[in-house]
């Protein structure tokens, strides 16, 4: 792709990157197939929960994409994103939960003889949302859960923020490589640890949960609230697409790419190489928020095991499986190994038959993605995403490791440094 | 048919020798002319009057006072009911009994049970018979006796056990029992003796001492009273409004509870009264729909409050002016002011040993702790450390080293044998796994550190689900052996389980191991060699394949036995490597990568961090870990490469 960076005018992006057109084109198309034949306006060929599973899907599938953006361009293998993701869904799910609560209390209490006031409304909230951790008061961190606005900001800004300040503690003591994702593996295990106590003020290991009602939205059905946050989902998807191509042509592109390759190169070139790395990580966690905040009221529950370390570990095998350093690699990866992923372990595949031992997919798949994310980092560093460049017959040589001189004792060139 | 008459032979020599001991029953001996005296209490059976009965035997000093007291709890005691005499007996059919004489226990012969009456003391007697008895015990000839009465003691003291102890502790011959006699006395001193110096004397014995017997004698001692008055009498200690030791609510409560201030009307009450005032959708005369806030309801209830008709509201400034009317003081209540001080002083004092104690103890348990990520990242030390291969399963190496002990418990029963079978086993068993892995996976990326850490995942995720396929999702036990059950106790406090001690001592093996294999063998010449620089030592004839399959294959070897090693203390899941892989690259990664003394110092930083974090919010295991990691996060923020640094060429190797 270096041919990027030495394009002479600017042409649009869409213009310049066929693949940006054909990959809206898919999901637009997509989008429209899906509404056709769900329950809320079409014919109704698609179960409203598959309708869910594919509106899931399109949010894994953005934070794929913020992986790619992290990990296959700018080379920082982080084990954090889906940190950043459970935080997004934190955020909604809070006033979700809230704004639900306080109606079901308003209405119980408009029986009592006296107007409720705030303070009785109030105790009647965290007495709802709290009893189940023994708990009857609001923690200061529910205190903004009443406005919708102030928790859609927080969705964006404590992944945002949290990036940041992790990302500058990491950045500026030049923790690369193999320490780096130690190290946000170790901040996502921190988190998780700590969301799992029950004096977290987030529910402990209950999590939060029916967050698939909307609060006043009772009278619609299911089915309608499904098909718009599918449709939410693809045009965040649509949009998150358009912008991560963005960030990814033109100069910017090309110096993130370089501190991919030769983060010292890039140094010594003169370029701040950990702003922009600051840049990318903390610009992909708001991202991983924002997707992270249409998932989960779909999938109606959060709890802390959502984003235990191994959820961002299979974030990073999706997006090798996909292909890193293409958008749509990720995107294809994500979408195929998490759609993949449910119908093995829902029990839909069939049962192999050894004779001496039954191979049950659900008890196996898990191996069988393990040993083939093995395989595919071994034998297909390019995932998925690689057979399209077979197919355009773009292949340019790959040097990485090559030996510089005729014989096997030769310098090699250097790797992506870690 | 010999055998029928031989019985019937033998029945009538006894019934002969039976006839021929009895002997007619001795009325005028002291016990029963004791006996006698209170035959009236005794017969009476009443927990109220027969206290002075069992007194007058327990002093009287006869030698047959316990056998009658000992049978009498037994029920074994029975009376005339002409005579009034009384008799020990044992039934000796439905209708007829064995009777013995009470004085001397001689057989006296069988009389028809009906003329007799048997004593049947209740619990509440006996038990007053058993604390006379005592005396008795802690005199007795059998020292198992004299100890199982001791501990009657220590379990239920009572005021007259005092006196039987101290009249016991001079005769007492056994040192170890003595020391136990005198700690005794001076406890019951404590509790029940009248004179308020003695009992000082002994509080102030005990500066000091740990035991938990102590301090239940000492505690009750300390409780005490609030009270509020206009003034502070004599000997009580004044106290402040709003401290900690009374809080404002507490002292008013108090006050209200004295009935020297009225109850505060709490928001319930103040609804409650509300609703009951409800006219026509109003309050005295405001719309009920308007009272949507707290202060508009204390507007209304004023205004209730006014025309009498409720309870009126007790504002801060009445409590204010309330609580500064009264002094408020606490009071010893269950003891003389001098001796609760002086119980005061002594808990103070062994409040200070028992922090003394616990921090000895903390250390202990943080040292122990240390050993244990020491042996979960000793492995890594050498895989990451020396090799630079980042392998992610390790943990799982560590899981299945555990696995191996449970397996071989299950085909070998003796539990020492098997853990000293499944220690090499386990290794053989990593051993091979690393080999494998290194061959088949790591060998191909030795240059992309990324890809073999991504790789290495990959391997770990299957083989968790491999693990899980295999022995199920539910904990498996592996049993210590019986000699390593139970802990070193140094006293009370102070204590380490004998797993631990055993753990510590294999971290240091393989710590000395580690720095034998390489710093004094062949293979750990090649092993630095081929890390240094791998084709000079492929010139000078290393073949750094094989060195570097050997290493991994130990690095990975080792983390099998410390899998062993954890899964005694701790539960074998398929997910317990997940457990340790974070902690263990961080003890690595904090110590200095490439030195095993950094590891060392690493692991102990780790353990005693956390242990320390634990102390500080007890109870909460999970929020130590947090707070440790992010302070490891910080730490390599100002030591980025480890608390010792590899400097010069090795750092670059």
């Amino acid at each position: 792709m270096a041919y990027l960076a030495l394009t002479p005018r600017r042409r649009p992006l869409v213009a310049r990157y066929p693949s940006i057109a054909i990959f809206l084109g898919i999901l637009a198309l997509f989008t429209v197939g899906v509404t056709v034949l769900a329950e809320g306006f079409g014919i109704g060929l698609i179960s409203t929960s598959f309708v869910k599973t594919l509106g899931k899907t399109l949010c894994l599938c953005l934070v794929a994409l913020a992986m790619d953006l992290v990990w296959g361009y700018c080379g920082i293998l982080s084990l954090g994103h889906m940190a950043f993701f459970g935080i997004g869904g934190y955020a909604i799910g809070m006033w979700l939960m809230y704004a639900r609560t306080e109606l079901i209390v308003i209405e119980s209490l408009a029986a009592a003889p006296l107007p409720p006031t705030p303070q009785e409304i109030s105790d009647g909230i965290a007495t709802q949302i709290f009893g189940v951790v023994g708990a009857s008061e609001f923690p200061p961190i529910w205190s903004v859960a009443h406005s919708l606005p102030l928790q859609l900001a927080a969705v964006v800004l404590v992944p945002g923020v949290l990036a940041l300040v992790f990302g500058w503690l990491a950045f500026r003591s030049r923790v690369t490589g193999v320490y780096l994702s130690i190290l946000t593996q170790a901040m996502t295990l921190a988190l998780s640890l700590y969301l799992f106590q029950n004096d977290s003020g987030l529910r402990g290991n209950n999590g939060l949960s029916g967050l698939q009602n909307l609060p006043g939205l009772d009278a619609i059905p299911q089915s309608t609230i499904s098909i718009v946050f599918f449709w939410a989902s693809a045009f965040a998807l649509g949009l998150g697409y358009l912008v991560c191509a963005w960030v990814v042509s033109g100069k910017f592109g090309s110096v993130i790419r370089a501190i991919r390759d030769d983060e010292a190169r890039a140094r010594f070139l003169g370029y701040s190489v950990e702003a922009y790395k600051l840049f990318i990580f903390t610009f992909t966690a708001v991202i991983a928020g924002i997707a992270g905040a249409l998932y989960y009221p779909q999938a109606g529950i959060i709890n802390p095991a959502e984003i235990a370390p191994i959820a961002s570990i299979y974030l990073a095998v999706w997006v090798a499986i996909g292909g890193r350093g293409k958008l749509y690699g990720a995107v294809i990866g994500a979408a195929f190994v998490s759609l993949l992923s449910s119908w093995f372990t829902g029990g839909q595949a069939p049962d192999i038959n050894l004779g001496v031992y039954t191979i049950q997919w659900v008890d196996w798949w898990t191996i069988l993605l393990g040993l083939s994310f093995v395989a595919v980092t071994l034998f297909a560093p390019r995932g998925i995403g690689g057979l399209f460049d077979l197919i355009a017959e773009r292949r340019s040589p790959d040097r990485h490791g090559a030996a510089l001189g005729p014989d096997a004792g030769a310098l090699r060139e250097k790797e992506a440094d870690a | 048919m010999l055998f029928v008459l031989r019985r019937l032979l033998a029945g009538v020599l006894m019934v002969a020798a039976s006839g021929l001991a009895a002997v007619a029953q001795d009325t005028d001996a002291p016990i029963q002319t004791l006996l006698q005296t209170h035959a009236e209490a005794i017969a009476k059976s009443s927990r109220k009057t027969i206290g002075p009965a069992i007194d007058a035997l327990a002093a009287s000093g006869l030698d047959d006072a316990q056998t009658v007291l000992q049978r009498w709890q037994d029920k074994e005691m029975w009376f005339d009911k002409e005579t009034g005499l009384f008799v020990f007996a044992e039934k000796a059919d439905n209708k007829t009994l064995t009777l013995f004489d009470v004085a001397g226990g001689g057989t006296i012969g069988t009389a028809p049970k009906k003329s007799y009456k048997q004593l049947k003391p209740n619990s509440g007697i006996r038990s007053m018979i058993g604390a006379a008895l005592v005396q008795f015990q802690l005199n007795s000839p059998d020292p198992l006796t004299r100890a199982t009465a001791l501990n009657a003691i220590e379990r239920e003291a009572e005021a007259s056990h005092l006196t039987a102890l101290r009249g016991a502790i001079d005769s007492e011959e056994n040192p170890f029992l003595k020391t136990r006699k005198i700690r005794l006395e001076r406890l019951l001193t404590i509790r029940f003796a009248e004179d308020d110096d003695t009992r000082i004397a002994a509080i102030k014995s005990f500066a000091g001492d740990l035991g938990v017997d102590v301090r239940a004698a000492l505690n009750p001692l300390v409780a005490t009273r609030i009270e509020a008055a206009r003034d502070v009498p004599e000997g009580a200690m004044p106290l402040k409004v709003g401290s900690d030791a009374l809080p404002r609510d507490a002292a008013y409560a108090i006050l209200v509870a004295q009935d020297d201030a009225p109850a505060r009307v709490s928001p319930g009450a103040l609804r409650d009264a509300l609703v009951a005032n409800i006219k026509d959708d109003q309050i005295a005369g405001i719309q009920v729909a308007t009272l949507v806030t707290d202060e508009a309801r204390a507007d209304v209830y004023g205004l209730l409050a006014g025309e009498g008709r409720v309870a009126p509201l007790v504002t801060e400034a009445d409590v204010t002016a309330s609580l500064e009317r009264f002094r408020f003081f606490a009071t010893y209540t269950s003891a003389p002011l001098a001796v609760a001080l002086a119980a005061q002083a002594t808990l103070d004092d062994i409040e200070a040993t028992v922090a003394l104690n616990q921090t000895a103890d903390l250390v202990l348990d943080a040292l122990s702790l240390a050993s244990i990520y020491f042996l979960a990242a000793i492995g890594l030390a050498i895989t990451f450390g020396v090799m630079g291969v980042i392998n992610m399963a390790h943990g799982e190496f560590i899981m299945m080293g555990a696995y191996t002990g449970y397996v071989v418990q299950l085909f070998v029963p003796d539990y020492t044998l098997s853990i000293l079978l499944a220690i090499p086993l386990a290794f053989a068993v990593t051993f091979a796994a690393g080999v494998a892995l290194e061959r088949l996976v790591i060998r191909w990326l030795y240059h992309r550190p990324l890809e073999t850490l991504l790789a290495t995942f990959g391997v770990s995720i299957a083989l968790q689900q491999l693990a899980k396929n295999i022995f199920g999702t539910q904990a498996r036990p592996l049993t210590a052996p019986g000699w390593l059950d139970g802990s070193w106790v140094l006293n009370d406090i102070v204590s380490i389980s004998y797993i631990r001690i055993a753990i510590f001592a294999l971290a240091l093996l393989f710590l000395a191991l580690f720095l034998f294999v390489m710093n004094r063998t062949r293979l750990g010449l090649e092993v630095r060699a081929v890390t240094q620089n791998p084709r000079m030592a492929a010139s000078m004839g290393i073949n750094p394949d094989r060195i570097n399959m050997l290493t991994f294959g130990f690095g990975s070897g080792i983390a099998g036995i410390a899998g062993v090693a954890i899964g005694l203390y701790a539960k074998v899941t398929s997910e317990m490597g997940t457990d340790y892989i974070v902690q263990s690259f961080m003890t690595v990664v904090v110590g200095g990568v490439g030195n095993i003394w950094g590891t060392l110092l690493g692991a102990t930083m780790v353990g005693s961090l956390q242990k320390g974090i634990e102390w500080l919010n007890p109870s909460n295991t999970l929020a130590a870990q947090t707070y440790m990691i992010l302070f490891i996060i910080l730490f390599i923020q100002f030591r980025p490469r480890g608390i010792i640094a590899l400097k010069g060429r090795a750092a670059e190797a």
